[in-house]
């Protein structure tokens, strides 16, 4: 039996780089406009598998990542980098599922992949910061979990032992497998692409996306297989649909407000009464200060 | 209605940590609103005094959960025992911190629970909510609201049907406030054998541990009030402590102020100091030397406080008062207390 790592990866718009471009002249976010990049802790925790594959010989690293169908470059950068197959769950049943629904259907997933021994993701993905939908597979699973990781010290076939990153320290633990693990950014980074990888899978796909090519692939397919790339729906994980989407998410949106990006002009104010108390109503009603 | 949970989580002095004593003042606040009663989670080993740091914040219940296997913190005794607590209390609504600690074990509570959760709140407020389909009112529903979308958006998220509605805080955003030094609430302490799930609560085992004491902060602050030469003296530096007490904040320095000797050397913002990126950075007296500004430019609001209209920091303000700190502090006070809830 192989020593199977389950990554969960994420593909999200890139907003630490909102600029100009990206903002619309309503000063609203262009989110067409944002690129979708590879969640940055997230090749924290490929690169953390890939250590251990380096480390053993009878590991097999599996990527899962969850999104719409152009989402299945998130595998195929995996691979180049060195992981040995991804699954993508994509569905529109999927749409406006919140972390608690999104944990669910990851946590099916990672079910039908089981046995494994670990299963690690990024801390949080910076589109959405919440940090949430590790901790609560994690508790679906039934398995411990160890989050903030950032370096691993030891693994055999039972255990894993890890540094982890806290706000004021360190602090070094072990825990029996299969556990899953979350992976800060200060771990180190992930390697880069593997050219020889990279020629060998550049024509990998799903079947999503052989539909929108031109060119017919079945021959190369029937040569290699290994090129197909597996798309889950709710059907295959045997999902219940009322926990999924929007009715399998507690959480609501009731509002949005953009932050509308200011241009460094600076407003400028008197020392008088009134500036500063229309100063300290902005702050409040914007909630800088509350 | 049930009530307001919270969460505390223990520094390793054996005290409730900041973060904590904070959402508690918060939780106080909203407890008075909805006419509810607010309870303090405490899970940990050789926790004394707990009466005295907890009731002065207004807290009308104790539960504590003592054994020395709960500290340090480790996920799943801790989870274990605020689950089947819930279990038992429904709390209408319950807090934690934004740490390691909180982000660790809130999802993995939300989860087991199957609510919501809601992370990195920079303000809760209660308010009612009608869903357009059904044309449903929902009276009283915590507003959960927060930046998304790295900061360029805010959304309001509002957990309708499932409880506790549940959200994390981080240190700094909320304010920690004694509401009276005499007042006394119930304390109920906890058979942990009840509430753990079994003996694999404890798998995971801690091998070694370096975790600083909690002291001056800036780095963590979300609200900085920071002073330069311009502030003058040791004296009017207690303006920018006063303001950061009342709208919670942290008190930061440039060198020019640090070596004039007016605070400590902790509190430098630049190069030779520590880096700071809060929310609101008010720079009081400040030039804005390329060594400051290498410390705090990536601040998301910059306010600045300056007699010099020319001064170079203007230039990265989001906002400039042209005036004297001494006039402008005080005036902001009053105003924040005017016009905060
Ligand atoms: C190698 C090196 C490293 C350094 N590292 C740092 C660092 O880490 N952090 C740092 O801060 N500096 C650092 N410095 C120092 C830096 O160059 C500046 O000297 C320093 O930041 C100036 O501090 P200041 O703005 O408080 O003082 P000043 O430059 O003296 O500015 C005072 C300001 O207050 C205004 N003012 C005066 N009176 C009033 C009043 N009553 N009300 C309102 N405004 C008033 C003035 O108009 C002026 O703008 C470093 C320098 C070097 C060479």
């Amino acid at each position: 039996m192989s020593f199977r790592i389950v990554v969960l990866a994420k593909q999200v718009p890139d907003t630490r780089n909102v600029g100009k471009d990206a903002m619309k002249a309503d000063g609203t976010v262009n989110r067409a406009a944002l690129p979708a990049i590879y969640n940055p802790e997230d090749l924290n925790a490929l690169e953390m598998a890939l250590q251990i594959k380096k480390m053993r010989n009878d590991v097999e690293v599996i990527i899962l990542t969850m999104g719409p169908p152009r989402a299945a470059e998130i595998i195929r950068e995996s691979i180049y980098r060195g992981a040995d197959k991804g699954y993508l769950i994509t569905d529109r049943k999927f749409a406006g599922s919140d972390t608690l629904a999104t944990s669910y259907a990851i946590s099916l997933a990672i079910k039908k992949l089981a046995p494994y021994h670990l299963v690690i993701s990024g801390r949080q993905a910076i589109d959405g910061d919440t940090a949430q939908v590790g901790p609560q597979a994690a508790e679906k699973l039934g398995i411990p979990q160890i989050t903030y990781a950032e370096e691993l010290l030891e693994v055999d076939e039972n255990h894993i032992v890890i540094k982890r990153r806290l706000e004021r320290g360190i602090e070094v633990v072990k825990s029996p497998l299969p556990a899953l693990i979350t992976v800060h950014s200060s771990a180190p980074d992930c390697r880069a692409r593997n050219a020889k990888l990279l020629m060998k899978y550049k024509h990998a796909r799903t079947v999503t996306e052989l539909q929108e090519e031109t060119r017919d692939y079945t021959e190369l397919y029937n040569k290699r297989p290994y090129l197909q790339i597996d798309e889950w729906t709710v059907a295959d994980l045997d999902a219940d649909v009322e926990m999924l989407g929007l009715s399998g998410s507690p959480t609501k949106v009731k509002k949005i407000e953009n932050v509308v990006l200011q241009q460094k002009d600076s407003v400028l104010l008197t020392d008088s009464d009134k500036d500063i108390e229309l100063l300290i109503k902005e702050l409040l009603s914007t909630h800088i200060i509350g | 209605m049930n009530n307001i949970f919270v969460y505390c989580e223990i520094t390793e002095e054996g005290t409730i940590a900041d973060v904590s004593l904070e959402l508690l003042s918060k939780g106080r606040k909203l407890a008075n609103e909805l006419n509810i009663k607010l309870e303090a989670v405490v899970i940990g080993s050789q926790i004394t005094d707990i009466e005295s740091q907890l009731f002065p914040y207004g807290v009308d219940v104790i539960h504590i959960a003592q054994d020395t296997r709960l500290f340090p913190y480790t996920t799943l005794p801790h989870a274990a025992i605020v689950v089947n607590l819930f279990k038992e209390e429904k709390p209408e609504i319950a807090l934690f911190g934004a740490t390691s600690i909180g982000r660790d074990l809130a999802p993995r509570v939300a989860s087991a629970l199957k609510c919501g959760l809601t992370a990195d709140c920079t303000s809760l407020e209660i308010g009612d909510h009608t869903e357009n389909k059904t044309q449903t009112t929902y009276k009283n529903l915590l507003y959960q609201i927060r930046p998304a979308f790295g900061g360029n958006i805010i959304a309001t998220i509002i957990n309708p049907d499932t409880r506790p509605q549940m959200a994390t805080v981080r240190e700094g955003v909320m304010k920690k406030e004694i509401t009276s030094k005499s007042t006394k609430g119930e304390v109920k302490v906890l058979d942990i054998e009840q509430y753990l799930s079994s003996d694999d609560d404890f798998v995971l085992e801690i091998i070694e541990r370096h975790v600083e004491q909690q002291k001056v902060n800036i780095k963590g602050a979300q609200i900085i009030i920071a002073g330069g030469y311009g502030v003058g003296s040791k004296e009017n530096f207690d303006l920018l402590f006063n303001l950061a007490e009342v709208i919670g904040g942290e008190v930061g320095a440039s060198r020019a102020a640090v070596d004039a000797g007016y605070v400590e050397h902790a509190r430098q913002i630049g190069q030779t100091g520590v880096t700071v990126r809060p929310k609101l950075y008010i720079a009081c007296g400040i030039s804005g030397a390329v060594q400051h500004r290498a410390g705090m430019d990536q601040s998301a609001k910059i306010i600045s406080i300056n007699n010099d209209p020319k001064a170079p920091i203007n230039k990265i303000a989001d906002y400039t008062i042209i005036g004297s700190v001494s006039d402008i502090v005080p005036k902001m006070i009053k105003y924040y207390k005017a016009n905060s809830k």
